[in-house]
């Protein structure tokens, strides 16, 4: 088959041909000639200073070559791991920025922080050396809880950081969000708690070195979602490698979900050991070491109040929030629970005021970060949980409260109190279509047949709207970004008129290789297997920010439009000489250049020909070859959103949840390949019903232990978890991206948290309760029934 | 994982004699326990004997009237074993729901037992069955057979061959699943037999054990009704962030409600 497979076909995605036969190549199957094996010795302590560090046996064990701690990465002068994401307090200043060394100096401030790297032959030698190094420590009283943490008298992570606050931030007019509360007919109001997550993407992290003392040329080999990035901020803030001598390769990567969009200490301390070494060294994550130190999400506290007048409209919305960072600053951490969060708590309604205050909050836990969804999630409960709660207290049907508080179509754009400008959007089209299609006019009579078997059976709803496609550099610049955030593509197309993309953003799951390469297949008329998708490497893709906040399609996307259109204007030029017609008369269609009006033409594959044999092409005015690139700064974000309903049954005896219905109806704008879109939205759904009914990242308050360190006590969500999910589209056009396209990643995180709650509260109605905090566990379920003032009784 | 000595031999003499007075060997049978141990390092024996090569150490037969199940037959094989699904049931549907598929294709009963994990679910059938266990050396009761947690009156060396199973007039087993790591969070085996009720509960308590109020009510009425104004004591149970002792205990008594409905629909 060599045909044209363009946007909205759905052709089985190219990257799966090696998948299923299980030859991707990712990192932990790489091989280099003399490769070292590394491993971490990670602190068993909370909070502890470091009284020594003897590693004199370990360094005589059989095949050991070294044995670093922190103290000699301070002495090679290794910098710290750098914030790319500043965040600025209230008061003025900047936030606190404490040094965040790749293997801890002095003292750990978590369990699972690097306290010494053994490197050995192999993997078993550094792992048996490792026991033997003698570390003294000190241990601290440790502090894992936000509202504790504040405490004057909490134990203290840093001796500069005052009550382990990094900064106390905020958003929004309060003045105006007082005057409206002092106003309102009713006020609603909710305490809630985000829970903390663990990503756990299939393939643990994995890094492997490699320094060339013949160039001066270093290698590292990583899983993580944006190489550049990584290149850019440990060649230049860590290890101090200039940017030509350092290359990095991010190759098949099994999942990320934001967990391998940071720069971990790993990578820069086998990076660096490889250079002190001049042998390759390699570091595989064993399943538990990644619990406790891949970076978590989420793990929020937070307080809110909605205003409404006597209609049940929205006046104002007060929110506070104390967000976690863990014990050291990740890469984007504070950026997360600020300015992906507070702009977001408009959500799809017209809301006229609204204040955030964000405290964030140093902690004795594993650094916090962005995990799929990243602050739009968390806004998005809090959104909804407030607008379940003001409808349940106003008597007012909690759909209707929403209709009639939402933005309506013909108000776009729409200009929110919180920063943001929606180019697009219909949310009221969603609901209507979702409502329809999660059959909420039969349900009282599913429910009450449940009644009659013992169960509760409860609806619950979401809306939400999510901020896409990161990001306007020059707004992200406003707000503290420390880089920018556009998107790049390379369009090469061959002699024969084959393709070959370079693009830089990763695929690790989302289908890219295909849906990139339908884009072209469109744009070109080039059959859908001549085009190449390269990406995650730095020395064959030109720059590029990787892959992270839904932004592969829209602003990658972007660029490689963009690129396509500049090939089409080079072709249509050789063209133009070639048919001896004016390039206004050139008309670019079905992969064929011709003169307008006429029989006069040549394929896209003769003028590529052409390009690169320019015996008859305009020497004089244009370069010959056929290769075009394109930067794509966005002008804003883009904003998906949608409906979800959720059905679920409680077991009144056990306190089980079990979903039993869920409907989501999305706006994505323009769809490229619908069942990849069905794949990212039916993913991101899981993983936020996981959230809401099984995920719970534990710490142990007395000693900062992580209690859910395994997948024995980490509950992910698995396939028998869930029922057919029914998902529909109901897209709007995206106002400002080349073809309409919104982003679809983290929609279903974004959306079905709420719902699920929304659902689980809407069962438990007949015992009188108002919220139920996530995770939606039995045991959970089962204290609110047991401790329900009124005995169990069906309605 | 560190390094070890491999051993596989033939028959259960060269087993036992590969054991005896080595400390620091350890058998392996499906290894689904011990495996993930020794990758974590926790455990690190010096010599491993593979019991898997030793001739007629598994599958099942009917002995009387007793069910036999060889130590090594795996969880997959008895859950689809034609005598166990004709002559026990129960049995064979507990074993259709331990772990996953892999587990259930290299996890074996012997191997179940003998590490006697407090939340597995064979040592709740084999208490509350009164099966025997046979050793290369003797038979043991399954009332003296497991001891505490991760504990059994194995001696040093010593293996299971078998084990015996008396065939009840009724029995069910219902398991309430940790959510996460889906083991046993209360299971409870309830079997009626010519001798009385016996009742034995796993996941709930440190080890698996018999709950007494429970069989003597059901002794007296063998139906769910029966256990209406019963209670467990939470205080001799497990807490953990799943489940607190309470809430097992609550489990415990509707899971053995669950399995007296079953028993009797089944019988």
């Amino acid at each position: 088959m060599s045909a044209v497979i363009g946007i909205g076909s759905s052709p089985k995605r190219k990257e799966d041909a090696r998948f299923v036969r299980g030859k991707g190549t990712y990192v932990a199957d790489i091989k280099r000639p003399h490769m070292l094996a590394g491993v971490f010795l990670r602190s068993e302590h909370a909070h502890a200073n470091l009284k020594s560090i003897d590693v004199s046996k370990a360094l005589a064990q059989p095949g050991v070559k070294a044995v670093y701690t922190g103290e000699d990465m301070k002495a090679d002068d290794v910098g710290g791991l750098p914030v790319g994401w500043g965040i600025t307090d209230k008061n003025g200043d900047p936030m606190k920025e404490p040094p965040h060394p790749p293997i801890a100096q002095g003292k750990v401030r978590y369990v699972g922080d690097a306290v010494a790297f053994v490197v050995a032959q192999t993997v078993e030698q550094a792992e048996a050396a490792a026991e033997l190094i003698e570390v003294e420590y000190e241990v601290l009283p440790a502090i894992v809880g936000l509202v504790d943490a504040l405490r004057p008298d909490a134990p203290q992570l840093y001796d500069e950081v005052e009550n382990n606050l990094c900064a106390d931030w905020d958003l929004g007019d309060a003045a105006a969000v007082d005057a409206a509360f002092a106003q309102a007919a009713h006020v609603a109001s909710i305490e809630l708690v985000n829970n903390r997550l663990i990503g756990n993407p299939l393939e643990p992290r994995a890094a492997i070195g490699e320094f060339e003392y013949a160039t001066g040329q270093y290698t590292l080999w990583t899983t993580s979602q944006f190489p550049h990035v990584v290149r850019l901020l440990m060649g230049e803030m860590v290890l101090h490698i200039p940017q030509h001598k350092l290359r990095v390769v991010a190759p098949d990567v099994g999942g990320g979900f934001g967990v391998k969009q940071f720069h971990y200490a790993e990578e820069a301390v086998v990076t660096w050991a490889a250079g002190k070494l001049g042998r390759p060294v390699k570091w595989v994550a064993q399943r538990s070491e990644g619990f406790v130190s891949d970076a978590h999400g989420r793990d929020h506290v937070t307080e809110a109040e909605l205003a409404l007048d006597e209609d049940g409209k929205f006046l104002a919305m007060r929110v506070k929030t104390l967000a976690n960072m863990g014990a050291y600053l990740s890469t984007f951490g504070p950026n997360i629970p600020t300015n992906l969060y507070a702009p977001l708590l408009s959500g799809v309604y017209t809301i006229p005021s609204i204040y955030c205050e964000v405290k964030c909050v140093f902690t004795n836990t594993v650094p916090v970060d962005a995990y799929r969804g990243a602050g739009r999630p968390e806004a998005t409960f809090v959104v909804e949980r407030l607008v379940d709660m003001a409808a349940r207290e106003m008597g007012i049907d909690k759909i209707d409260i929403r209709k009639r508080n939402m933005i309506p179509k013909e108000a776009y754009p729409y200009q929110t109190p919180v920063i943001v400008e929606y180019d697009s959007g219909d949310p009221l089209g969603c609901l209507e279509r979702a409502e329809e299609l999660a059959d909420v006019a039969g349900f009282e009579a599913r429910r009450a047949e449940a009644a009659s078997r013992g169960k509760y059976r409860g609806l619950g709803i979401s809306t939400y709207i999510e901020a896409c496609g990161l990001a306007p550099s020059r707004l992200a610049g406003q707000l503290g970004a420390r880089g920018g955030l556009y998107e790049s593509a390379t369009v090469r197309v061959h002699p024969s008129g084959v393709v070959t993309v370079l693009i830089g953003t990763h695929n690790h799951g989302q289908g890219h290789e295909t849906t990139f390469a339908q884009i072209v297949s469109d744009r070109l008329g080039v059959p859908f297997e001549d085009i190449d998708i390269v990406f995650g490497d730095t020395d064959k893709v030109q720059f590029g920010m990787g892959t992270y906040g839904s932004r592969s399609l829209v602003v990658g996307g972007a660029a490689l439009s963009h690129a396509s259109d500049k090939v089409i204007l080079k072709g249509r030029k050789i063209a133009a000489h070639q048919l001896e017609a004016s390039l206004e008369d050139i008309v670019f269609e079905n992969g064929e250049f011709s003169v307008a009006g006429t029989d006069r033409k040549k394929s896209f594959q003769e003028i590529a020909g052409a390009a690169y044999v320019p015996f008859d092409f305009p020497l004089e005015t244009l370069e010959p070859g056929l290769e075009e690139q394109a930067y794509y700064d966005p002008v804003n974000f883009t904003y998906p959103g949608g409906a979800h309903f959720a059905e679920v049954e409680i077991d009144p005896d056990t306190g089980i949840v079990t979903l039993e219905r869920y409907t989501a109806v999305d706006d994505v704008g323009t769809i490229i390949n619908p069942m990849i879109v069905e794949g990212q939205l039916q993913g991101g759904i899981v993983q936020g019903i996981g959230q809401a009914l099984f995920e719970h990242g534990v710490y142990d308050n007395a000693s900062g232990q992580l209690l859910a360190g395994s997948f024995m006590d980490y509950c992910m969500p698995r396939a028998d978890n869930f029922p057919q999910l029914k998902i529909e589209p109901h897209s709007t056009q995206c106002a400002h991206t080349p073809m309409g396209v919104k982003g679809c990643g983290e929609c279903g995180t974004i959306g079905s948290p709420a719902a699920i709650i929304s659902a689980v509260v809407d069962a438990l109605k007949p015992l009188g309760v108002a919220h139920v905090d996530m995770p939606a566990s039995p045991n959970h379920i089962w204290n609110i029934i047991r401790n329900a003032p009124a005995p169990i009784a069906a309605e | 994982m560190r390094s070890f000595n491999y051993h596989k031999p033939d028959t259960v003499d060269g087993v036992v004699s590969l054991l005896a007075g080595n400390e620091n060997a350890s058998v392996i049978a499906g290894g689904m326990t011990l495996l993930p141990t020794m990758k974590q390092r926790l455990a690190a024996p010096d010599d491993l004997v593979d019991i898997s090569g030793v001739a007629g150490l598994a599958g099942v037969s009917m002995d009387g009237d007793m069910l036999v199940i060889g130590a090594m037959t795996r969880h997959a094989d008895v859950a689809e074993s034609e005598i166990v699904r004709e002559k026990l049931p129960a049995l064979a549907k507990l074993a259709s729901r331990i772990g996953d598929q892999q587990v259930r294709h290299r996890g074996t009963i012997g191997g179940s037992i003998s590490n006697n994990d407090p939340a597995a679910d064979y040592p709740a059938a084999v208490l509350g069955l009164n099966a025997e266990i046979v050793t290369d050396k003797r038979t043991i009761p399954a009332d003296e057979f497991f001891v505490a947690m991760f504990e059994t009156a194995l001696e040093p060396g010593e293996i299971v061959t078998a084990i015996r199973f008396p065939l009840p007039e009724l029995a069910a087993y219902a398991k309430f699943p940790n959510p996460a790591s889906r083991y046993a969070m209360a299971g409870v085996f309830v079997a009626k037999t010519g001798d009385g009720v016996r009742v034995a509960v796993t996941g709930a308590g440190p080890g698996v054990f018999r709950a007494s109020d429970i069989e003597a009510a059901l002794a007296e009425s063998f139906d769910a009704g029966a256990l209406d104004r019963i209670s467990i004591d939470a205080s001799e149970l497990m807490s953990d962030i799943h489940a607190d002792n309470e809430y097992r205990a609550h489990l415990v008594m509707v899971m053995a409600r669950r399995a007296v409905g079953m028993a009797l629909d089944a019988g």
